[in-house]
């Protein structure tokens, strides 16, 4: 959404959205053994932030739970490993943010270095900007193909209830705006969005499995990696994190991607990384550019991806996360179906 | 399922209340290097790297694993940063514990660090919330009601405070990393200290440091294809979370500890803690949590956690010994201070605690606890593989 | 929701941090007070600016750093459009990416330019200084087209940098829930209006987003009384940064009565040393012109008179 009318703890959004797993799965929170999430202090303006958050859970009696300072696309991570251990079976996974209470791009630059780079007050779009401009000049991609990205994410959103900036567009239409962060437009930008999100994950023998309701998108990879914090140490026109990460989940085979790019030039680097081949369906909730509340913006992606799989809609999906700036750190998750 | 895990090498920094000589990145590399040292490891052997620190505003920098990367040897690894307020060392560690257990990684470096000489934590835990009435005082402030509670339902007597104190501020000084290095404390000092946040006195709470401390923790098979002959073997490890105000929380001795330790224990096979348990890292802040976690951790009945103490069972010749590094009262770098409970704890059963080695030691806990005492993480490692 | 929606109010987090420094940034911030830059030597023998602490490659801690020129050459930029506060330039400008001369990799700084248009990639630019350099990164003040001017030359004053102060200041609007908007509205009207969770039945005060055992909206409102009970205390003699109220004084949990929770406020009236728990308790509101939408209305809680509360009545509220 685009301005969350509400505490920065974002209870009040969390709630109704626990209920409509519940409602969705038919479990209750009985059912889950772990509970991760993941927020940022800096993106609510105080010190932990997340501890209200917990009081969304009903956590007495006390539950098995964590957070990262992370995408919560990170926090399904921790859950996913907490799994493979054997100790717990199941997770409830939520991330949350409310990015409109400060000024995002000028808080974003304190993710920067902080002797050289945070006190210039470097600021999250005109990073990514120089990043697109690398690009352009340096003949990886191109205006056109910018272009092209947001009109199919925007025109794709049309139908995304939780979308922000939607409607059939044109790369003529998206050309037509003024250029803002040259060499980037206001459109190739995700706005500023406020949001949570929760996802349940399960082995298969839980023991509740068998009364869950619904249909399932089995999880067959997962990784992630990162880069180097110095900019100037990185060829900004690859991601190569997004590379290993996805030769290490296994992108053979995916017929739609669902990739976290909140500035329109990052998809054109992220499906290169990736290596994917030009039928993969990318993005057809619309992506990041319509809507990209921070910290929960990747585990959306994979909530996207998991529909598609749940509706037949894809047989073998991937999601992507990022986090830091101009796509440092990088998380792939690939799913199927199973019949 | 559970792969077994084992601490192989912990490194840590001198704390001090500023490191001026390093920057946030040197910092940390303090512990790392020692820390890979100890496990004769290099970061080529490295395969992700588990990082924790309490809120960010303490150092002003939002996630900032993001520009320590190369600090962190992660480029090219998978890196998690985990933040559970002071409970976060220890949950840092059951997070990369996690990930041998999986059998995703063979080894797993796991950091965590504070630079509080950055800013001030009183500030940063007092931002005024609008609309509230700004009565927050820090962390003293928020748990000094608590331990009057503590001394009113157990009927403790009022110097048990001072007692732990004193031992922890001994003890300091068997452990060349503490940052409080006091001879001269005593009952009788810390009694005469001035009362901050009554009833807590000066003496009776925790410095402000800069520290770091970074364990690499390994599989079975890392483990026995390494030259390590004494790595510490990771019996079990639990979380537990509650809320920080409910109707009738118990804010005391809380659930969520209580919860935590009685499936630790079973998990670790243990059946009596106090008798099997040879000593204990425990997150004591303010001096009279040491017997309130006694208590919470099942080593005393309800009530008299305090008789241990001031038994003296709980110095490093007794029962129970507790905080033989100096604990949380000699040394807190926030983010750090749990996985030095937890590192510490794996010093003991390594046989690598130097003069403030339990004689002997072969199970030992580790505990941190956060939040309003909501977040609470604990491990016990041993000598030998768990035989469960 | 209430239709009014929720309270809004300026939430401001601001320090000065000190960072020391350690050896090699030590040497750049040097350098810069000295109005030198210095590169770092990399691992494949390249020069990096600023000098990176640890080697992207081999991780190994950046040892030597090596002087090189104050000009050089745009490796990419993007247009500032809408400064935001704190950057080098109040008006639009570039940030670039700088290949220094006798340096490999770029600088990130501030070029000031008049427009989009009057920057390039392959531009020559020239470092802008500050008059009185203390050693921090915005001693260079920004970057201009190369033009004529002459080159600066190093000066050998300045003292070995170990530390800088930097300043971060965000400005948040903070919003309060629906929940907790509605207990200070009706605070603003002087009255106490509590949620009880409809499963547990526990009354809260202030309402709360969910209850925390039951996590579930607290629904039905409740009005409760404004004295009730200390249930435990301390008094607060520590002084620190921000601190709103002089010391020493008494922060109480007071369980009011018809609630199920205690919360956090001031007392008075009553020395300090005399506070105990049980003690009753009453408010004393501020005068009526000066009441907002804030908890702040209470002035304090002092003693009502009352015999104590007996143990039994508050101790499950330990």
């Amino acid at each position: 959404m685009k301005e969350f009318d509400g505490s920065p703890t974002c209870v009040e959004l969390l709630v109704p959205i626990f209920q409509e797993l519940w409602d969705q799965t038919g479990w209750t929170k009985a059912d889950i053994g772990f509970w991760c999430s993941g927020s940022s202090d800096y993106l609510a303006g105080r010190a932990f932030s997340f501890v209200s958050a917990v009081d969304a859970i009903g956590a007495l009696p006390p539950v098995m739970e964590s957070h990262v300072e992370m995408d919560a696309a990170w926090a399904l991570y921790e859950a996913w490993v907490k799994i493979q251990t054997g100790l717990v079976d199941s997770a409830l996974v939520y991330g949350f943010g409310k990015a409109s209470a400060g000024v995002l791009r000028r808080v974003m630059s304190l993710q920067m270095d902080p002797y050289t780079v945070t006190p210039l007050w470097a600021d999250a779009v005109s990073v990514a900007a120089i990043q697109a401009r690398s690009g352009l000049e340096g003949g990886t991609f191109d205006e056109a193909q910018m272009a092209e990205v947001v009109a199919r994410s925007m025109s794709d959103a049309a139908s995304n209830d939780s979308a922000i900036r939607k409607g059939a567009t044109t790369a003529e239409d998206v050309l037509a705006q003024p250029m803002y962060a040259d060499p980037l437009r206001r459109w190739d930008c995700a706005p500023v969005s406020d949001g949570a999100a929760a996802m349940i994950i399960t082995a298969a023998d839980a023991p509740g499995f068998d009364k869950l309701k619904g249909a399932k998108a089995w999880i067959t990879g997962f990784e992630h990696r990162i880069e180097p914090g110095a900019l100037n140490s990185r060829d900004l026109k690859v991601s190569e994190s997004t590379r290993s990460a996805g030769v290490a989940a296994g992108v053979d085979g995916v017929d739609l991607a669902e990739l976290h790019a909140p500035f329109s030039h990052q998809e054109l680097i992220l499906k290169d990384a990736l290596g994917l081949a030009d039928d993969v369906r990318i993005n057809p909730s619309g992506g990041a550019l319509t809507a990209n509340p921070l910290f929960t913006a990747g585990l959306n992606r994979i909530g996207e991806a998991a529909r598609q799989v749940w509706a037949g809609d894809s047989q073998r999906a991937l999601a992507h996360a990022t986090s830091g700036p101009a796509l440092q750190q990088n998380l792939v998750l690939t799913m199927e179906g199973r019949s | 399922m559970t792969k077994l895990a084992a601490v192989i090498g912990v490194g840590q920094t001198h704390h001090r209340a500023k490191r001026g000589d390093v920057s946030m990145a040197g910092l940390l590399r303090e512990a790392i290097d020692r820390a890979m040292a100890d496990a004769q490891v290099t970061f080529d052997d490295i395969d992700a790297i588990v990082i924790g620190k309490a809120p960010d505003l303490f150092e002003g920098v939002m996630m900032p694993e993001l520009y320590l990367a190369e600090a962190l040897g992660a480029p090219g690894k998978p890196l998690l940063r985990v933040h559970t307020a002071g409970s976060v060392g220890g949950s840092t560690a059951i997070v990369a514990t996690s990930l041998v257990e999986a059998g995703i990684h063979e080894r797993v470096l796991t950091v965590a660090f504070e630079k509080q000489s950055e800013s001030n934590a009183m500030w940063a835990l007092s931002v005024p919330v609008p609309f509230i009435m700004p009565v927050h005082a820090g962390a003293g402030g928020y748990f000094a009601p608590h331990v009057r509670s503590y001394i009113r339902r157990s009927g403790a007597p009022t110097h048990i405070g001072a007692i732990v104190a004193a031992k922890d501020r001994q003890n300091a000084l068997k452990n060349p990393y503490a940052h409080l290095q006091n001879p001269d404390t005593t009952v009788e000092s810390v009694l005469a200290s001035q009362m901050l946040w009554d009833p807590i006195r000066y003496d009776e709470t925790c410095p402000s440091s800069d520290g770091a401390i970074a364990l690499v923790i390994a599989s079975e098979d890392a483990v026995a294809r390494s030259d390590i002959n004494n790595p510490a073997w990771i019996h079990g490890t639990q979380m537990r979370s509650e809320p920080t105000t409910a109707a009738e929380r118990d804010q005391v001795n809380p659930q969520a500890g209580r919860d935590a330790s009685a499936a630790l224990w079973k998990q670790a096979g243990i059946t009596s803690p106090i008798d099997e348990i040879d000593c204990a890292e425990i997150y004591v802040p303010f001096s009279w949590f040491e017997p309130m976690w006694l208590e919470n951790l099942g080593f005393a009945e309800e009530g008299d956690g305090w008789k241990l103490t001031e038994a003296g069972e709980t110095r490093i010749e007794g029962k129970i010994p507790v905080n033989m590094s100096g604990g949380v009262l000699s040394s807190n770098p926030i983010g750090a201070s749990g996985m030095l409970r937890f590192g510490e704890a794996a010093l003991q059963v390594m046989g690598e605690a130097g003069e403030h080695q339990v004689d002997g030691a072969r199970k030992a806990l580790g505990h941190a606890y956060g939040g309003g005492s909501q977040f609470f993480a604990m491990w016990v490692v041993g000598a030998d593989k768990p035989n469960h | 929701m209430s239709e009014l929606g929720t309270l809004h109010a300026p939430l401001n987090v601001e320090f000065d941090y000190t960072r020391s420094l350690g050896p090699t940034l030590g040497g750049f911030m040097t350098g810069l007070k000295r109005r030198q830059i210095l590169g770092g030597v990399l691992s494949d023998g390249t020069v990096a600016v600023p000098p990176p602490e640890f080697d992207s490659i081999t991780y190994d801690p950046i040892t030597e750093l090596r002087p090189v020129a104050d000009v050089g050459v745009v490796q990419s930029w993007a247009w500032v459009p809408e400064p935001v506060p704190g950057q080098p330039l109040d008006k639009p400008f570039a940030f670039a990416q700088i290949v220094l001369d006798r340096a490999d990799k770029p600088l990130l700084h501030a070029v000031a330019v008049d427009s989009a248009a009057d920057i390039r990639t392959g531009m020559r630019v020239r470092a802008v200084w500050a008059d009185e350099p203390a050693g921090v990164i915005t001693d260079i003040r920004w970057f201009e087209p190369e033009g004529d001017s002459p080159a600066t030359t190093p000066g050998l004053e300045g003292d070995a940098v170990e530390g800088i102060i930097a300043p971060v200041n965000l400005s948040y609007d903070y919003a309060a829930s629906p929940e907790e908007s509605k207990f200070f509205r009706g605070l603003a009207d002087g009255r106490l209006i509590g949620q009880r969770c409809p499963v547990c039945e526990k009354v809260y005060v202030p309402p709360r987003g969910a209850c925390p055992v039951d996590g579930v909206p607290t629904t039905d409102e409740v009005e409760v009384a404004d004295h009730g009970t200390i249930t435990t205390f301390c008094i607060v003699n520590v002084p620190f940064a921000g601190q709103q109220i002089p010391i020493p004084y008494v922060s109480a949990y007071v369980l009011l009565d018809g609630a199920d929770i205690a919360f956090l406020h001031l007392i008075l009236g009553i020395d300090a040393a005399d506070v105990r728990m049980g003690l009753r308790v009453k408010a004393v509101w501020k005068p009526r012109d000066e009441w907002g939408t804030t908890i702040a209305n209470i002035s304090h809680f002092e003693p009502t008179g009352e015999p104590d509360a007996d143990y039994e009545t508050y101790k499950v509220h330990l």
